[in-house]
């Protein structure tokens, strides 16, 4: 079974989420659509207040190469334009939307089989780019860039991540094991729109449904076939993946193209199934909601811009003892301060954790017992970088190559001093950055 | 006769190593101007870099060579200190301006009520980085002291039970550290004069009255009161944010008084 | 409800911690103090209490008086250091020297660097070689009626007490120049008399063993320090089997050189430390003045730390193919 071979951990799954069929959560009256929803520069509002607005209507376009389209997921009009706080308590622009209580959704006339036939791989890209596709498992890069391949590079293959090597995720899974024929149909898209001629799906060995259900579905594309994985965080880093499927190894500081692939998350790959068959731009995701006191935990397919409140009013009520709600799986995603804040294409799941598990255990000092250096999967030395930031040395992390850190928390996870690697070595990323 | 041996191989060595000693010290000696030395002992040797340089002996090298005092001025040492500094080198002392370190907020915890816990590493940066703060307001003291490590002098202390940086106005040279250590940019150098104290605005946030309002006590929510008191035309709102012109301010104290929002500080007692 | 707290990712932390390194090091450790209360008696188990029980005090101390800090006892470090020095000491050493031992080894050898994770050299080796330099005849002054009592109540080193007797039986016949008086010693601390620890090699390697199945330590240090030491042994014409058992060197591979503090942070770098470990052990052994090099090749290593991190660094995933494309 493969995996990739430096660093990693093993983290408790608690995927308890893991048999949920997908729900179809309710559609909220009104509905706060961010313009920041990828990495890059936030979408430029095209809509006015009082305006109506149909469901899949672009409502702000993208305001630069490196941006996406933001697009209406009902039917309705649009109250104000008014900055919402972000789950970080950031002020930014969004789109307040009333939805049409009657009508809320319409769908568009599906392209026929032979319109797809005949769409150029260029054609592709575009309706990827105007559907406002962005990378779903969580880093919300422009889709439409990903597939842009740079002149003098070619892809040869297609890595579709089904691995979700985060813990408590599961929307992944519950995708892999409903729409797998839609997953596999838009591989083929994406092959086709990057002209590479293998596409391999991940997925890690905890997801034995997946795995069958998926190899069924590749089986009558000869191009096409599932790898299993084992069970290693973080093996859903791009680089990682690449890795363990190929073999090949990413040059530090450079793209994945680099090796010859191009790498899409399951997700991604049904949206741009949604946006080419169906004419559907992204306006809805799987989130998986979950935590020990939730009573109806569960995976939701939910509307853009549905605030975080109603999503987990729906999966029973906020538990007394919450201590923390994290955007994303406990490794990576971020802690939510307010719950004003609304669902956005990046939002993976809503993890609840209880009070006795939200705070972090005295930092003791370092005693060097190279844990940090032995899981870091880009063969770094987290306690070295830290001690450096401690005393500001940021010129000297960046010449032991924080740049190449992925922030997959390995360190923190690890260390028995409970110090905090990764702020430390996040504080010195972001340094290094300004100075640029 | 083993003893009297010993003794003489070791007296060998030892002038052997003295010559060898002395021969080293004479190639690799490195002339120093002896003023460099004498100022050195003059300056605070906090390495504040303050000066512009980028430590004191940088200070005291540049002193030495200098044909002029002309904005050679070590904000740690006091125009005595300056003054003798000047002569070691013979010119005329620069007479500057002595500037301390304001702090643009006043939120202490009873005036923002904090909505989240933050868990880390207790420095600003980190938890400015993270997002908005423990409290509402985005543009306000995170509390965790940046500033205060970051002082060379020790003129920075956190008031326990109010969170905030509170300035040591007798130690503060100026220096500016904190300036740099804050991630909100709350920390700013103002001119002081003995015989008047700085008046200030002491809030940095900048959102629209309403917002500001409900997001601290004693935010500046942008009014105008202040300069329409004030005598001089001193305060400056620019984005609901007012901020008093220390070169206009005579500190008359009308704007502390006519602030609703109790948010204009001052150094010391207004007397007229 | 309660506020939400807010921290950066990871939101969930593993179930290793430092006390848990720290007593499953204590829980290692007590097969090879079983052995010992057995061979050596109630001398050994006031030795024991002594040596622990100073370190604590004077952590104890040194952390109130002088550091102001919290106390930090509980992690049990201090109490491996005060066992471990223990290990290296005759039972019967005078009372007063063992206290002065783990005052020396707490004190100076942890926390005048500071105190836990700044120290260079492994505590209790600093405590036994401060003991080993002031007071050598104590320090090699065994009980004089152990070796019985040994041989008839522990079957495996028995075994082992055979294969040296045969072994030193040979070199003697060849009337080898090499295995004079100290490896004839050697031999007879490790076998049938020696310091606490020393005596119990089958419990140190289950001790060993444990600490590997819970992943306190990894098998780098100990396997690299036995391998070279077995090795070198070989090469200069020793018993490579006498060599591993008798003395410290299976305590010092297993409990001393891997403590994590002032051993190297790669894999790669441990290999080398443990290598040299073992062949500057073996050198001491045959060449030097002493009879025993464990604690000293430790140390010397110990302080040879830095240069090995400095040289031996993990490879960052991707530079060799940047520079490649560069």
């Amino acid at each position: 079974m493969k995996t990739f071979k430096k660093g990693g951990i093993h983290p408790p799954e608690n995927k308890s989420t893991r048999d949920c069929p997908i729900v179809d959560m309710p559609i909220p009256g009104e509905l706060r659509i961010m313009l920041s929803q990828c990495i890059g520069v936030p979408a430029k509002s095209i809509v006015k207040p009082g305006d109506k607005i149909e469901c899949g209507q672009k409502i702000a376009e993208a305001a630069a190469f490196v941006s996406a389209p933001v697009h209406s997921p009902v039917n309705g009009s649009v109250k104000k334009i008014e900055p919402t706080r972000t789950p970080q308590g950031i002020w930014q622009e969004s789109i307040v939307i009333t939805t049409d209580s009657e009508n809320p959704v319409t769908n568009p006339l599906p392209r026929t089989t032979d319109e797809i036939e005949t769409l150029s791989p260029d054609d592709i890209i575009n309706i990827v780019g105007d559907c406002g596709i962005v990378g779903l498992g969580g880093a919300t890069f422009p889709t439409k860039v990903k597939l842009s391949i740079p002149k003098g590079k070619s892809a040869e293959y297609v890595l579709i991540n089904g691995a979700e090597c985060e813990p408590c995720l599961t929307c992944d899974d519950a995708l892999m094991r409903q729409d797998a024929e839609k997953i596999v149909k838009g591989t083929l898209l994406i092959m086709k729109a990057t002209g590479a001629k293998y596409g391999i799906i991940g997925i890690e060995e905890n997801k034995p449904d997946a795995i069958k259900i998926m190899s069924s579905a590749t089986d009558p594309y000869p191009g096409l076939k599932v790898v299993t994985l084992k069970k290693k965080y973080p093996q859903g880093g791009e680089k990682q993946l690449i890795y363990a499927i190929t073999g090949r190894v990413v040059p530090a500081g450079a793209l994945p193209i680099e090796t010859k692939c191009i790498v899409d998350n399951v997700a991604t790959a049904y949206a741009i199934y949604d946006a080419v068959y169906n004419r559907r731009p992204l306006t809805d995701r799987i989130v998986t909601v979950t935590g020990k006191g939730l009573s109806n935990p569960g995976n939701f397919r939910i509307k853009n811009g549905t605030s975080l409140d109603d999503i987990i009013k729906f999966a029973g009520g906020l538990p007394e003892d919450t201590g923390k709600i994290i955007a994303g799986g406990p490794m990576m995603g971020r802690a939510i301060s307010s719950l004003e804040a609304s669902a956005t294409k990046g939002l993976s799941g809503l993890v609840i954790l209880p009070e006795s598990e939200s705070l972090r255990k005295p930092t003791q000092p370092c005693i060097r017992c190279a844990r940090c250096v032995s899981v870091c999967p880009m063969g770094l030395e987290p306690y070295l970088l830290m001690l450096q930031a401690d005393v500001k040395k940021w010129d000297d992390m960046a010449a032991n190559g924080v740049m190449n850190c992925l922030e997959c928390g390995c360190c923190a996870y690890t260390c028995p001093s409970h110090r905090p690697l990764l702020d430390m070595i996040k504080l010195g990323k972001q340094e290094l950055r300004k100075k640029k | 006769m083993i003893i009297g041996f010993s003794i003489f191989i070791l007296g060998v060595i030892g002038i052997v190593a003295a010559i060898l000693l002395f021969i080293a010290a004479k190639k690799f000696h490195v002339f120093e101007d002896p003023k460099i030395g004498e100022i050195e002992e003059i300056l605070p040797g906090a390495n504040c870099g303050g000066c512009g340089f980028s430590g004191c002996h940088a200070f005291a090298m540049e002193c030495a060579g200098a044909k002029s005092m002309e904005g050679l001025v070590c904000t740690g040492v006091d125009a005595e200190g300056m003054r003798k500094i000047a002569d070691i080198v013979g010119l005329a002392p620069a007479v500057a301006q002595r500037k301390v370190a304001i702090i643009k907020c006043s939120a202490s915890c009873e005036n923002r009520d904090p909505r989240n816990r933050y868990d880390g590493v207790r420095s600003c940066a980190v938890e400015a980085s993270l997002y908005q703060g423990e409290s509402d307001c985005i543009y306000g003291c995170l509390g965790c002291g940046d500033c205060v490590n970051a002082c060379p002098f020790g003129a920075m202390q956190l008031i326990p039970g109010e969170e905030l940086p509170h300035v040591d106005l007798e130690k503060c040279t100026g220096c500016g550290k904190c300036v740099e250590a804050c991630p909100r940019n709350l920390c700013e150098l103002a001119p002081i004069n003995p015989d008047r104290p700085i008046v200030w605005v002491a809030c940095a946030n900048r959102d629209r009255g309403p917002i500001a309002m409900k997001e601290c006590g004693v935010a500046c929510i942008g009014c105008t009161k202040c300069r329409k008191v004030c005598p001089n035309e001193a305060p400056d709102i620019v984005s609901f944010l007012a901020h008093i012109d220390q070169d206009k301010c005579s500190s008359c104290g009308e704007c502390i008084k006519a602030c609703p929002r109790h948010s204009i500080k001052s150094t010391g007692d207004i007397s007229d | 409800m309660n506020k939400l707290t807010i921290s950066l990712s990871p939101h969930i932390h593993s179930t290793a911690s430092i006390n848990r390194c720290m007593w499953n090091v204590v829980i290692a450790m007590i097969p090879a103090l079983g052995i010992a209360l057995w061979t050596f008696g109630l001398p050994a188990l006031w030795v024991v209490l002594l040596s622990v029980g100073t370190a604590l005090l004077t952590e104890w101390a040194i952390e109130r008086f002088l550091f102001h800090r919290q106390c930090t006892l509980s992690n049990g470090s201090a109490l491996i250091t005060g066992l471990l020095l223990a290990f290296n000491l005759p039972s019967i050493l005078p009372w007063w020297m063992v206290i002065i031992g783990a005052i020396v080894a707490i004190g100076i050898g942890k926390m005048s660097f500071g105190g836990l994770g700044c120290n260079i050299w492994n505590p209790a080796l600093v405590g036994r070689v401060f003991l080993l330099l002031s007071f050598p005849a104590a320090m090699t002054t065994w009980p004089s009626d152990v070796d019985s009592a040994f041989n008839a109540t522990t079957g495996a080193s028995q075994q082992v007490d055979a294969n040296s007797g045969a072994t030193l039986l040979s070199h003697l016949n060849s009337g080898s120049s090499s295995f004079s008086d100290y490896n004839f010693l050697d031999m007879a601390i490790g076998q049938m008399n020696g310091s606490l620890g020393e005596v119990g090699g089958i419990a140190i390697l289950i001790g060993l063993i444990y600490l590997l199945v819970t992943k306190t330590i990894t098998w780098h240090i100990p396997v690299s320090v036995i391998a070279s030491a077995a090795f070198f042994s070989w090469a200069f014409g020793g018993n490579p089997l006498l060599d591993i058992f008798a003395g410290g060197l299976l305590l010092g591979a297993v409990f001393m050189a891997t403590d994590y503090v002032t051993s190297p942070m790669t894999h790669k770098g441990q290999l080398i430390f443990g290598a040299m470990i073992g062949f500057i052990t073996i050198i001491i052994r045959r060449y030097g003045a002493y009879p025993e090099g464990v604690s000293f090749a430790i140390l010397l290593m110990n302080s040879f730390v830095p240069l090995i991190n400095r040289y031996c660094r993990p490879s960052i995933f991707g530079e060799k193919e940047r520079r490649k494309l560069a």
